[in-house]
């Protein structure tokens, strides 16, 4: 590929990219059926096949969905660079458009009326993050012990909340844990039984 | 330096957030709380804010809280961090192939740390819950919010109804607005 052409791949998945970022509420999986028509249909830099690959190393990966997918195939059209433009573009509309509403926020939230508004939206919050879980624990096959595993963890930290115990980092040990309760209980263990 | 400590707090953050942005919300709530950057009812209103504007939630929730601890370098920082894990895993994944998603350590690690992470968005939804329904600090219960407690009840019974009526779940966008929609009435 010549320099020409390589320039203007990376323009193209950086705009590509911006477009989608910028069209798109509601985060990750909402991005998804965006990022297939553009990069599959339109752009043809992934195949139909590959594009359900990407989608579910998005999805495996640490990190959020749409900037996993925007990574990946910034990197099979433009390698390295390719994936820095399309992380790029993905990041600048919320990036300015958060930073402007940051400017006006504290005045804003002064006002009685927003004050209301926001008490009844963060009651809104509460139910999203409760959907989110709903979601999820559908695509999530859980045997006996990670079930136990589940409870246990539920629990704990809703008493925690009258506890009010702060560990810091302890989200992080809880991970961590789970890497460890997977290894031993998934590879381990079974492998011992066979 | 708050510029570094907003870079490394969101590339942990980025780094051990799996199944999508949701699932960043606890490990960013006991962050900003521990920190002392923010009170819980504003990171709710951000939260809110950042679902209700365009582009990836992580993205939304990182440039918001970084710009109101350290203005725009903040932003930038924290936006930084929170994709550079992507950056580097998925460059690592596609270089090293699609293999080490098979690898059996992976899968095993993978699978143990779904219900590590569905425990944690199901006790911040309660938490939240909480906080909003029966405000508890240092063993005193002040009263029970019952304006609170009825928005929840309206709004999680017109989620399933939708579910039920529409077969697919109810855009976010739109049970936030409701949610607003009420709060001005209710509060």
């Amino acid at each position: 590929m010549d320099k020409k052409s390589k320039f203007n791949n990376l323009i193209q998945l950086m705009f590509s990219f911006f477009k989608i970022g910028l069209f798109t509420f509601g985060g990750g999986y909402a991005m998804i059926p965006l990022i297939q028509k553009e990069s599959v249909e339109k752009r043809k830099w992934v195949s139909e096949e590959e594009i359900v690959d990407i989608i579910a190393i998005a999805e495996s990966t640490p990190g959020p969905i749409a900037v996993n997918s925007a990574t990946y195939i910034g990197y099979k059209v433009a390698g390295i660079l390719g994936s820095i433009f399309a992380t790029l573009g993905l990041i600048i509309p919320s990036f300015t458009i958060i930073f402007a509403i940051s400017f006006f926020y504290e005045k804003f939230m002064q006002i009685a009326i927003i004050k209301s508004i926001f008490k009844g939206l963060s009651i809104g919050v509460i139910i999203l993050i409760f959907n989110a879980f709903l979601k999820l624990k559908k695509t999530i096959k859980l045997n006996v012990s990670t079930t136990i595993l589940f409870i246990l963890i539920s629990s704990y930290l809703i008493l925690n909340y009258f506890f009010e115990i702060t560990i810091p980092f302890f989200t992080l040990i809880l991970i961590m844990f789970g890497f460890v309760f997977g290894i031993v209980t998934e590879v381990i263990l079974k492998g011992q039984k066979k | 330096m708050i510029y570094f400590t907003l870079f490394y707090t969101f590339f942990l953050i980025g780094l051990f957030t799996f199944g999508g942005g949701y699932a960043m919300i606890p490990m960013i709530t006991e962050q900003v709380t521990s920190r002392g950057w923010m009170e819980l009812s504003e990171l709710q209103n951000f939260i809110a804010i950042s679902e209700m504007t365009p582009g990836p939630f992580a993205i939304n929730i990182a440039t918001f809280i970084g710009s109101k601890t350290g203005g725009i370098f903040g932003a930038i920082c924290a936006t930084f961090g929170v994709v550079l894990p992507s950056l580097i895993i998925i460059i690592l994944v596609a270089f090293i192939l699609n293999k080490f998603l098979e690898n059996k350590y992976v899968k095993g690690a993978l699978f143990g740390v779904r219900p590590v992470v569905l425990a944690l968005i199901l006790s911040t939804a309660i938490t939240f819950f909480f906080k909003a329904v029966i405000p508890y600090s240092s063993g005193i219960v002040s009263t029970f919010n019952r304006e609170a407690f009825a928005l929840v009840i309206i709004l999680f019974t017109y989620t399933i109804l939708h579910k039920k009526a529409y077969k697919k779940a109810i855009n976010p966008i739109i049970l936030l607005l409701l949610s607003g929609l009420f709060g001005l009435i209710i509060f």
